[in-house]
């Protein structure tokens, strides 16, 4: 097991650590706050590049490389963290606000800096009400402490800083969703290109980053992106939290070193499923990510191992579901999801995701036919990469994975619920049954 | 299979077959004059419109603080919302429509939300949102509902109640927990989110707790300056002069 500290995490529980006092004892918005906003914003840029982060919200696009896509010039440019932490699995960033809320705001001074922006806003899912709370405290602690404002440490560069809460809606985790919901419409995401940097907020220049990416700036500054870059794995530098959660001893948030083996996490760290029972699949990176199996319990968990494996890093939520369960109703719970979130807007989404579940209905009563589990997986190819965002893809690919992976499973039930569905004589057929049995003849 | 609940019309739609009426006017933005609007609700939207440069973002929590008011988003509700914010009520209906926490039909202001997502199912979410359900009851001031991932996954199963994250939930705390949220008394208090320290084990030394260690100064040692003065202590040289307070006559 690797011997790296942690970085973020590192003492946590300490009590009163979301206070400015407490965090300020600790080197917060010291000198490295100082430092980082005494460089050229240029020069910030390229620290971040060197660093090799790249975005813990899920698509893991380096960090340095978007804030220098940011344009030059005097226009209204905004920064905004994406704090609608609603991929299924994922409560790393709940944690990580609840606990030092100031290392995410700290992280954005200095990426609002490095990217020329003087607004900023968290855009925080609306469940996350006591989060959103000691949100709201530290910022008015960096307030009146002079951090945030005009003339932040008496240089000529000024922040202003607003929590806003969502409503209830997955898809606002979605960079154009959110930024539509943050100028209070619907949150429909938006044709791209333009992309946010260029058109975001207000049509006005965007950088947009997940909170854990946010508040690992600092760290970068603190220790050089070089030197940071040596932590990690080739591709996959730093640190990383992950969610683990599903049928494990000990669910919870951990930091660990990227390229650490997926077996140590998941029975090193989170003890594997109770006594007795085995892994039947695992969600790699929250519900989206394509599922891999025990087979792959020795792979690196790093972003580009997982992507040769066919699956993905994501927002670093592992959900692992042994032998217990069936995987048709892991299949059915995960597709009503995204049927559910679907904001509507592209075809393909909206009706594809319905389609899905209601065939996987039909599997799961007994009222399908081998048939259909090739059907189900025509809809998922005509879904990907056939709308304006990736949502429907997220269902796509681990639905997929899963029909794939456990074909024969998937036989078995539905041979199985249909003898169940076998009529005892004298019965009335259901009604649902006798059309399908009609149609059949 | 599910049942297609139909109105008599034989549509899923309410009111398809209804006549357009195009002698109506379209919908205005309510007038101030006529629209009374309890002033504590007035100063919460104004307070959040002014945090954005264009007040429509301010919907949401606008709407947010509306339904805190009435207990959902009733027609009222969108009236005083829209006549603060100089929106019509038809923009922020199609708004609050889309979002799962804005309730535009009548509900109970004591909010449950079981989380029914893949890892809480998983643990048991759902036979506790019946549970749950069976022992709220027919309470018309609590609403009990399943609700998509909360993120809060390592305390599964578990719910929100009116925000306050609570879990793991054993079948045997169900009762207990149905009566807290009747009385609107703290839920479940030792399940608390807030309570739960760090699963990871290397994230704390615990040297907060030895004394005469860097995380263990005391309240009076921490070297704070002195109120109204200077946030920080003065700038280290090695940094050089901050932006925008260059000497001039020192640029080549």
């Amino acid at each position: 097991m690797s011997t790296q500290q942690p970085l973020i995490f590192s003492e946590i529980d300490e009590p009163g650590l979301n206070t400015i006092d407490v965090y300020r004892r600790r080197g917060g918005y010291g000198e490295r706050l100082r430092k980082a906003l005494t460089m050229p914003p240029e020069a910030l840029v390229e620290e971040l590049k060197a660093s090799g982060l790249r975005g813990r919200g899920g698509a893991g696009f380096s960090m340095g490389m978007k804030a220098s896509f940011m344009p030059k010039g005097t226009m209204d440019k905004y920064l905004v963290c994406n704090a609608d932490e609603s991929e299924p699995g994922t409560f790393k960033d709940r944690e990580l606000m609840q606990k030092i809320p100031h290392l995410l705001i700290e992280g954005m001074i200095i990426a609002a800096y490095a990217a020329g922006a003087n607004r900023a806003f968290i855009f925080i899912r609306g469940e996350y009400v006591q989060q959103a709370d000691i949100l709201d405290a530290a910022l008015v602690e960096a307030y009146d402490a002079g951090l945030l404002g005009e003339n932040i440490l008496g240089t000529s560069f000024g922040l202003s800083l607003a929590v806003h809460r969502g409503a209830g809606a997955y898809i606002c985790g979605e960079e154009t969703g959110l930024l539509d919901s943050l100028e209070g419409k619907r949150g429909n995401p938006r044709l791209k290109p333009p992309f946010p940097a260029n058109q975001g907020l207000y049509q006005g220049p965007t950088l947009i980053n997940n909170v854990e990416t946010l508040a690992t700036v600092p760290l970068i500054v603190e220790m050089g992106g070089a030197e940071y870059a040596k932590i990690g794995a080739e591709g996959s530098t730093g640190t990383k939290l992950i969610s683990i959660s599903g049928n494990v001893q000990r669910p919870g948030n951990y930091e660990i070193e990227l390229g650490m083996s997926s077996r140590d996490i998941i029975y090193g760290l989170a003890g594997g499923p109770d006594e007795g029972r085995e892994i039947k699949l695992w969600f790699p990176g929250g519900s989206s990510s394509p599922v891999l199996t025990a087979d792959d319990l020795d792979l690196p968990y790093d972003f580009n191992t997982l992507a040769k494996a066919g699956s993905m890093l994501g927002s670093g939520a592992i959900i692992v579901v042994d032998d217990t369960n069936s995987v048709v109703d892991v299949c059915l719970w995960l597709a009503e999801f995204y049927r559910h979130e679907s904001c509507g807007k592209c075809t393909p989404c909206r009706e594809g995701t319905n389609w899905t579940v209601k065939m996987l209905e039909r599997i799961q009563s007994g009222l399908a036919t081998p048939m259909d589990l090739d059907i189900m997986a025509s809809v998922q190819e005509q879904i990907i990469g056939n709308c304006l965002c990736v949502l429907g893809d997220a269902m796509a690919m681990p639905v997929g994975s899963m029909v794939a992976k456990f074909r024969d499973e998937f036989e078995a039930h539905i041979e199985a619920a249909r003898a169940a569905n076998e009529l005892v004589p004298g019965d009335e057929p259901a009604p649902e049954l006798a059309l399908l049995q009609g149609a059949v003849a | 299979m599910p049942d297609v609940k139909r109105f008599s019309h034989g549509s899923r739609v309410p009111g398809w077959d209804e006549k357009v009426d195009l002698s109506k006017d379209p919908q205005e933005i309510p007038d101030p004059a006529t629209t009374p609007v309890p002033a504590e609700l007035r100063a919460e939207i104004e307070h959040h419109i002014a945090k954005y440069p264009d007040r429509r973002s301010a919907a949401i929590p606008a709407l947010a603080a509306a339904q805190e008011l009435h207990g959902w988003c009733s027609p009222e509700a969108f009236v005083q919302v829209a006549c603060v914010m100089r929106l019509t009520p038809a923009y922020l209906i199609a708004v609050a429509s889309f979002y799962d926490m804005l309730d535009t039909t009548p509900a109970g202001h004591k909010r449950v939300y079981v989380c029914t997502n893949i890892s809480c199912s998983l643990r048991g979410g759902r036979k506790l949102l019946g549970e749950l359900q069976d022992a709220v009851g027919d309470d018309p001031d609590v609403q009990v509902r399943g609700f998509e991932c909360l993120g809060a996954c390592d305390i599964a199963p578990m719910a929100s109640i009116n925000g306050i994250f609570v879990g793991p939930i054993e079948s045997g705390e169900v009762a207990e927990l149905a009566q807290q949220v009747r009385d609107g008394a703290d839920p479940l208090p030792a399940k608390q989110l807030l309570k739960r320290p760090s699963a990871d084990p290397h994230a704390n030394s615990k040297a907060y707790e030895t004394a005469g260690t860097d995380f263990a100064t005391t309240e009076a040692e921490i070297d704070r300056p002195a109120p109204g003065g200077s946030p920080l202590p003065a700038e280290p040289s090695s940094f050089g002069t901050p932006m925008g307070h260059e000497d001039p006559e020192d640029t080549p």
